[in-house]
C-alpha cells in the first residue's frame, strides 16, 4: 500500500472521509432544499403563491349584514351580537358571492351551542354554562332561545 | 374531553389539560446525560492523567457512544416523522436552539466520540484486521480505512490526536448537556424551568448519572467475565462520584434556596405542586432516596473503614439509587413542569399509556436498547485492558 504521508496517513485518510462527507452533505442539501428558500424568511419563497391561490373560504360579517340586514337588528344588545356570523355558521364565502348557487343551511344548534356553552372548567366561571342534557332534554336549543339574541325567549318557553 | 378534564383540578387553560411532553422527553435528557457523564469520566483519565480509572476508560467511551446513538430516539419517537428531522440539517435554523441541537449531537458524535474511539483502538482494529476471521473482518478492514500502520510513531500520532480531541471533547460534552438543561432553562413562561441555573444543574447531574453508569457497568462486567475487579480504580470512580454529587447536590439547593427566598407570584402553586402531586417523585424518591441516601453510603465509604466486600456492595446500592434519583430528577423537571397551569389557579394529572407510541414500553424498550448496542460494540471493540481480550474477541 501506498504511503503518502508517512505516519499521519491513517490521519490524513480519516480526514479524507469526512470530507466526502461533507461532500455528500452539501449535495444532498443542492438536492433536496427546495428552490426558493430562505429568499424572504426561513420559508419556501413560492409557498406565497401558493396560499395565495387558495379560494378565500370567509366572506367576513360586513358582506354578510349586506343582504341579511335584519340578523345585527336582532341581535343587537344580546350576548351574540359581538361573535362573527361565521364563527357559528362557518365558511360561507361562496355563498355570499351567489346565495342562488351556494345555499347556506341553518347550523344544528344542540351541536352549536353546546360548543360554546357545555360545561368546561378551562372557561372562566361567569360564562354563561349548561348541561344541554339537563337544560333542553330532547329539545333543540332554538325552540326556546333566539339564535342570534338568546335572551329573547321564543314563544312557549317557560 | 371528559376523560382529559378527569384528574384537572382548579383551572386549566385548554392546552396544558393534557401533557405535551411525556415520558420519552424525560428519557431524553436522562440518556443524554448518562453520555456526558461517561464522556466526561473517560476523559478526566486521558487529561488528567488518572492512571486508576484506566481500566473503564474504554468502556466509557463505547458506553457514551451507545447511549448517543439511542439518544435521538426518543425524539423521533414524540415528534414522529423521523424522515423530516434531516431538515434541520438542511435547512439549518440559526434562531431555534432546538433546531441547532442536530449540529451539536453530530459534532459530538462524528467529531468527538468516533474519532478518538477509533484512535484508541486503532492498533486493536488493524491486529483485529489481520487476525479475525468470517464476515467481521471485512468490517475491521473497513475500520482500518486501508491504514495498517501501528509503529511507535503512528501509534504516538494517535495519542497525541486523541489527547486533542478530548480536549476539544470536554467543552462539546458540557456544550451537548449543558444545551438540554438550556431547552428547559430559557422557557420563560414557565417558572418551574426558567432559571439560568439549569443548564448547570443538568451538566452536573449527568455527569453523576454517567459515572454511576460506568461503575455499575464496569462492577456487573467484571462479574459476568468472571475476572476481578480492579478495587482502586472502583475506589476512585466511586470517589469522583461521591464529589461530583456533592457539587450536584449543592447546585440544586442552591436553586431551591433561590427559589423559596425570592418567592416570586409563582411560588405559592409550585410549593404546593411539590407538597401535593410531586411529593413522592421530588421530595420521597428525587431527594431523599435519590440523593440523600447514596450520598450518605458514599460518605460511609470514605469516613470508615470497609472491607472491600462491604465497598463494593456499598457502591453497587448507592449507583443504583443515584440512577433511581438522577431520573426522578429528569421526570420531576419534564413532568413536573406541565402539571401546573401557567395562570397559577390550577394543575392536572400526567397519564401514561403503556403499549402506544409515547408509552411507557416504548420508554422501557429505549432504555434496553442502548445496553444491546454497548453489548454489540463490547464484542466488536474488546474494552478490558486486563490482557484477557483475546478470548473475548474471538
Ligand atoms: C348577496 C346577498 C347575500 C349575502 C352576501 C349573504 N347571503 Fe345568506 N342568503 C342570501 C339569500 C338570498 C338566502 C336565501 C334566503 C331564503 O331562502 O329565504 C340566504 C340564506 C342564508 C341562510 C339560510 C337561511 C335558511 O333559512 O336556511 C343563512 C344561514 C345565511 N344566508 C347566512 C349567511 C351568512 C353567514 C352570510 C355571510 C357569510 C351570508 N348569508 C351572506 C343572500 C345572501
Ligand atoms: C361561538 C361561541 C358561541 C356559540 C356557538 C353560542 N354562544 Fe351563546 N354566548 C356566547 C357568548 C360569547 C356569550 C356572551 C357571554 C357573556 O356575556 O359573557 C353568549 C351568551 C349566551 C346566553 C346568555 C344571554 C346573553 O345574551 O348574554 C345564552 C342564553 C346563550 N348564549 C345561548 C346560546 C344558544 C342557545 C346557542 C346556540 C344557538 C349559543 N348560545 C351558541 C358564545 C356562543
Ligand atoms: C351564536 C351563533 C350565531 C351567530 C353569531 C350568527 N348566527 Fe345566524 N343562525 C344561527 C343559528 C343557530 C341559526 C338557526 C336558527 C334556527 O334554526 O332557528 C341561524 C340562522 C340564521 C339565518 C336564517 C334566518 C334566521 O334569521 O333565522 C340567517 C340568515 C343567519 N343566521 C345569518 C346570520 C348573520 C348574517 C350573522 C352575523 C351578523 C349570524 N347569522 C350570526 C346561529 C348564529
Ligand atoms: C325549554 C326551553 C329551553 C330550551 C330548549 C333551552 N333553553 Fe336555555 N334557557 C331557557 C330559559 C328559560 C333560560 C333562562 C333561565 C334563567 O335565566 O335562569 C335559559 C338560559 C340559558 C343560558 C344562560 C344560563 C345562565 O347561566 O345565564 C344558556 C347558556 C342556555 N340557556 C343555553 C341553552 C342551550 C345550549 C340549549 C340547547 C342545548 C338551551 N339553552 C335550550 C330555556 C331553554
Amino acid at each position: 500500500m501506498k504511503v503518502l504521508f508517512g505516519h499521519k496517513d491513517h490521519l490524513v485518510r480519516m480526514a479524507a472521509l469526512f470530507l466526502a462527507g461533507i461532500v455528500v452533505f452539501l449535495v444532498l442539501k443542492a438536492v433536496f432544499v427546495p428552490k426558493g428558500f430562505g429568499v424572504y424568511g426561513h420559508y419556501r419563497a413560492g409557498a406565497l403563491e401558493e396560499n395565495r391561490a387558495h379560494p378565500v373560504a370567509y366572506a367576513g360579517r360586513a358582506a354578510c349584514v349586506e343582504c341579511h340586514s335584519d340578523v345585527p337588528e336582532t341581535a343587537k344588545g344580546g350576548g351574540h351580537a359581538f361573535i362573527r356570523c361565521e364563527a357559528c355558521h362557518g365558511p360561507l364565502a361562496a355563498h355570499a358571492g351567489d346565495p342562488g348557487e351556494h345555499q347556506a343551511v341553518r347550523p344544528e344548534s344542540k351541536v352549536l351551542c353546546a360548543r360554546c356553552h357545555a360545561p368546561n372548567v378551562a372557561r372562566p366561571a361567569r360564562f354563561p354554562q349548561v348541561d344541554p342534557a339537563e337544560h333542553a332534554g330532547d329539545e333543540a336549543c332554538t325552540a326556546c332561545h333566539t339564535a342570534h339574541n338568546p335572551r329573547q325567549q321564543k314563544e312557549g318557553a317557560k | 374531553m371528559e376523560s382529559i378534564l378527569h384528574g384537572v383540578e382548579g383551572y386549566m387553560y385548554p392546552n396544558e389539560m393534557e401533557l405535551q411532553w411525556s415520558v420519552l422527553i424525560v428519557l431524553y435528557p436522562f440518556i443524554t446525560g448518562l453520555v456526558a457523564g461517561a464522556f466526561i469520566l473517560a476523559s478526566l483519565e486521558r487529561v488528567f492523567r488518572v492512571e486508576s480509572v484506566k481500566p473503564t476508560y474504554r468502556l466509557a467511551l463505547l458506553t457514551a457512544l451507545a447511549f448517543l446513538l439511542v439518544a435521538p430516539l426518543p425524539l423521533q419517537l414524540h415528534l414522529g416523522h423521523p424522515e423530516r428531522s434531516l431538515e434541520m440539517y438542511l435547512t439549518p435554523h440559526t434562531a431555534s436552539a432546538m433546531a441547532m441541537f442536530g449540529f451539536v449531537y453530530l459534532w459530538y458524535l462524528m467529531a468527538v466520540l468516533v474519532l478518538e474511539i477509533w484512535l484508541d483502538y486503532r492498533r486493536d482494529i488493524v491486529r483485529l484486521a489481520q487476525t479475525a476471521t468470517g464476515p467481521l473482518r471485512y468490517l475491521y478492514r473497513a475500520m482500518t480505512l486501508g491504514s495498517y500502520d501501528v509503529s511507535e510513531e503512528a501509534l504516538r500520532v494517535d495519542d497525541r490526536a486523541g489527547y486533542v480531541i478530548t480536549l476539544i471533547g470536554i467543552p462539546s460534552a458540557f456544550l451537548l448537556h449543558g444545551y438540554v438543561g438550556f431547552i428547559f432553562g430559557s422557557v420563560k413562561a414557565n417558572p418551574w424551568w426558567s432559571t439560568p441555573l439549569m443548564p448547570i444543574v443538568f451538566l452536573f447531574s449527568a455527569i453523576v448519572s454517567g459515572i454511576a453508569t460506568v461503575m455499575l457497568l464496569y462492577m456487573a462486567a467484571t462479574r459476568l467475565r468472571q475476572a476481578t475487579i480492579d478495587m482502586r480504580c472502583l475506589d476512585t470512580i466511586a470517589r469522583y462520584l461521591f464529589y461530583a454529587f456533592i457539587i450536584d447536590f449543592s447546585l440544586e439547593m442552591l436553586d431551591l434556596v433561590h427559589r423559596i427566598y425570592e418567592a416570586d407570584e409563582s411560588f405559592h402553586t409550585l410549593d404546593f405542586m411539590v407538597k401535593t402531586r410531586l411529593y413522592l417523585p421530588h421530595i420521597v424518591v428525587q431527594i431523599v432516596l435519590g440523593t440523600l441516601v447514596p450520598l450518605g453510603l458514599l460518605a460511609l465509604t470514605q469516613l470508615v473503614n470497609l472491607t472491600e466486600r462491604a465497598r463494593r456492595g456499598t457502591y453497587a446500592l448507592a449507583g443504583v439509587l443515584t440512577l433511581v434519583g438522577i431520573f426522578a430528577m429528569r421526570w420531576n423537571v419534564v413532568i413536573g413542569g406541565q402539571l401546573f397551569s401557567k395562570s397559577f389557579l390550577g394543575y392536572t394529572t400526567y397519564k401514561m399509556a403503556f403499549a402506544t407510541r409515547e408509552g411507557l414500553l416504548p420508554a422501557v424498550l429505549l432504555m434496553i436498547l442502548p445496553f444491546v448496542i454497548l453489548w454489540a460494540l463490547v464484542r466488536l471493540l474488546p474494552p478490558w485492558t486486563d490482557g484477557r481480550e483475546a478470548e473475548t474477541a474471538a
